[in-house]
């Protein structure tokens, strides 16, 4: 047999998927094999793009620019941790309620190693390291007892951990400055100059996350297409199976768990440099439940389609719905036609909440679906379309 | 590939399951010699799932054990209850070198920062028990403590198995099915894929290219990229063995591989049986129904009825027990 050597088989490969439509396909084939370049240039390109597209029309309506790069680099911190999320949901298929703990498990480490209530000053880069590592092991920890439970059961157990986190650092006044949380913490500096990042200026926040999130997704996409990520997919798959072809499911699932919440607290320690304070408020359910909502609504499983729709979501969340009214004023300066003037502020999660709904009812496997999952869903349709072929002869 | 000295690839002895009051495997010996293609046959119930799910390490056996490659895998635990001692004790000798220190007079600081240290440590040797490393399980025998095998220990050990009702990885493409199978046989570490090392990419070259050869072997050529659940039947019962021949086993476990199939894709599969067994020289232990496909390719036979053995030889003997024509028709059919 002498068949087309074909390229090593990369799972998902957006990029590929992306350039497949261009007409030079050697283009294609080249992103489509050299993932964490293809991963670099196009966060590259969104990032220098994104700051001037709010200048065009329908978004300019919305905000000033300095605004909107100020929302882009706190959308940063959801795009982290929906990319980390996916690893454990759209991967290896454990579901996940309590994700958010390591959220707060990588922003309280920032909050020890850098503020005038711990006294300690290490500097923000090592700290993003130390931060993740430090949520990693809280992975290892919260994976550990719950390696039998599937689905449902595990989701109960992730949730109670996701809600007995805040609350230790809520209660223990003495080691985290209880409900007031902690404040002042030291800024970032720019790599190689003396200079603060400083509060007015979102632009070098933005940068910083721009990057921190080409190298997760790099790495992430790199794992996805190794040993490690066939594994994941394996346990997600049939675990049972999957221990019979010599996979430890064990060690899979921890890795899963560790590396899903490592990238979690990098948006920790990120998000707490950015403002300056951790409150155990900032990590209640809310966070878990709307990164969870992220990751299903861009398309599980499908790295890039999963920051993507994390993106889009904060997005609206925060700037589309928060600025629907100046937008609708300007447009309507009577009201609307019928039903006059609406505070749409106030019926935020209701929109949002119609906005999933519909989401779910027109796209169940998300924006950006991964090709598997799209098969999943859409299986129902493949065999009605199968049987009526039976039918007619 | 299989141990030539004519000792078997694998015995079982005196192998009982019990679920609850159900016995559903009673006392079975029996052995598969290496390079042959041994059959298990039975009624419906008679427990020769079971047996294979023991043997695959998925039960763990109520008494008696299993021994692969004259290695005794899977019994009963043994001691199991001394095992607890290994997860506290560096935790202990730890909390006990801090009492030391403090009582000598050492900085709070340093006792705080050693007491951390020995939690750190009894963490760490809880995670090590649950994820149960090879040395883990060796040093656990040095010391009389023995843990039965777990499905993925065997495969390690040299055991391939497919299932009764094909359980393949549905939404994984055909050739990424035969590379979980490989698995345990690949060496690069996530850090080796996230930093992708050279000796990474050679390796998953190879194990693609190698997938690829596994595919035509069994016959599946030109559908590699076709998710798993998009082949026809028959095609998902040969990619099932190719990803167990991918784990690279000692001995091939095949559960009902037949089933279902039309009489030329019976034939077809039983040439391929036989390839296996010559060009691979791989032994393989046989459930099947299809009296055409055991009587045809078996080396050996063994019968179970009711969880025992009732009957075992090569298949004219088998053919000719009265008791397993008893076990099969009736009282009155012999």
């Amino acid at each position: 047999m002498n068949a087309p050597r074909l390229p090593v088989l990369r799972s998902d490969s957006a990029a590929r998927q992306w350039f497949a439509g261009l007409p030079s396909s050697r283009t294609g084939q080249f992103f489509g094999n050299h993932q964490s370049l293809s991963v670099i240039v196009g966060m590259s390109i969104a990032t220098a793009i994104l700051p001037f597209i709010v200048l065009l029309p329908p978004f300019s309506g919305f905000g000033n620019q300095t605004d909107f790069v100020d929302g882009f680099a706190q959308a940063g911190v959801w795009v982290l941790l929906a990319i980390g999320l996916n690893v454990v949901v759209g991967l290896a298929g454990l579901l996940d309620l309590g994700y958010a703990a390591f959220f707060a498990i990588g922003a309280y480490t920032y909050a020890y190693g850098a503020s005038p209530f711990s006294g300690n000053h290490i500097p923000f880069w090592p700290m993003l390291l130390v931060g993740a590592a430090v949520a990693a092991m809280f992975g290892l920890l919260l994976g550990a007892p719950t390696l039998r439970l599937r689905g449902d059961y595990l989701a109960i157990v992730t949730l109670g951990f996701g809600e007995i986190v805040p609350v230790v650092f809520n209660n223990s006044d003495q080691y985290t400055n209880g409900t007031n949380g902690i404040t002042a913490l030291y800024q970032p500096i720019i790599p190689f100059t003396s200079t603060s990042f400083g509060f007015g200026n979102p632009v070098p926040y933005y940068l910083t996350v721009a990057a921190i999130i080409a190298i997760a997704m790099a790495l992430l996409y790199r794992l996805q297409d190794s040993r490690l990520g066939r594994a994941w997919m394996a346990v997600r798959e049939d675990e049972l199976a999957a221990a019979s072809m010599g996979i430890n499911t064990v060690t899979t699932k921890l890795l899963a768990f560790a590396i899903g919440a490592s990238t979690s607290g990098l948006a920790g320690v990120y998000l707490s440099s950015k403002l300056a304070i951790v409150s155990p408020t900032q990590f209640g359910f809310t966070v878990s439940f709307t990164v969870l909502a992220m990751v299903v609504l861009g398309g599980m499983g499908n790295i890039w389609g999963v920051a993507a729709g994390a993106f889009v979501i904060y997005e609206i969340q925060s700037q589309g719905l928060k600025q629907l009214d100046g937008f609708v004023g300007s447009w309507f300066p009577n009201g609307l036609p019928v039903v006059g003037h609406v505070e749409f502020l106030n019926y935020q999660y209701l929109l949002y909440g119609l906005a999933l709904v519909g989401m779910m009812l027109l796209r169940p496997e998300g924006l950006f679906p991964s090709r598997r999952r799209r098969a999943e869903l859409h299986d129902v349709d493949d065999s009605a379309a199968a049987n009526e072929e039976l039918v007619e002869p | 590939m299989s141990d030539q000295t004519g000792q078997p690839v694998l015995r079982t002895v005196g192998l009982t399951k019990a679920f609850g009051g159900l016995v559903a495997v009673k006392s079975v010996d029996f052995d598969v010699a290496p390079g042959s293609i041994t059959s298990l046959i039975g009624p419906n119930g008679a427990g020769k799932t079971t047996l294979f799910n023991v043997v695959a390490g998925l039960y763990e056996p109520t008494s008696g054990h299993v021994e692969f490659l004259g290695r005794r895998m899977i019994a009963a635990n043994e001691r199991s209850w001394l095992e607890p001692v290994f997860w506290i004790l560096p935790a202990a000798l730890m909390w006990a070198l801090t009492y030391l220190a403090a009582g000598a007079g050492a900085p709070t600081n340093l006792v705080q920062v050693m007491v951390l240290v020995g939690l750190g440590i009894l963490i760490a040797s809880l995670i090590t028990a649950v994820i149960r490393p090879a040395w883990y399980d060796r040093m656990l025998v040095r010391v009389g403590i023995f843990k039965s095998a777990r499905p993925n220990d065997m495969v390690t050990a040299g055991i391939g198995r497919t299932f009764q009702n094909i359980r393949l990885f549905a939404n994984m493409t055909a050739i990424e099915n035969v590379l979980v199978g490989m698995h345990g046989k690949l060496k690069a570490s996530p850090l080796d894929a996230i930093l992708r090392t050279p000796s990474q990419v050679k390796e998953e070259r190879h194990s693609t290219d190698e997938a690829r050869r596994l595919l035509n072997y069994v016959g599946l050529v030109g559908r590699e990229d076709e998710l798993a659940r998009n082949l026809p039947y028959g095609d998902q019962r040969r990619l099932e063995i190719a990803r167990a021949l991918a784990t690279k086993p000692k001995l091939l476990l095949l559960d009902e591989p037949t089933a279902g199939m039309n009489p030329s894709e019976t034939a077809a599969m039983m040439t391929l049986f036989g390839r296996i067994k010559t060009e691979l020289s791989l032994p393989i232990l046989l459930i099947e129904h299809d009296m055409r496909v055991v009587m045809g390719i078996s080396d050996r036979v063994t019968v179970l009825d009711h969880g025992e053995k009732i009957s075992e030889g090569t298949p004219a003997q088998v053919r000719a027990d009265s008791r397993v024509i008893e076990a099969y028709l009736g009282k009155g059919a012999a």
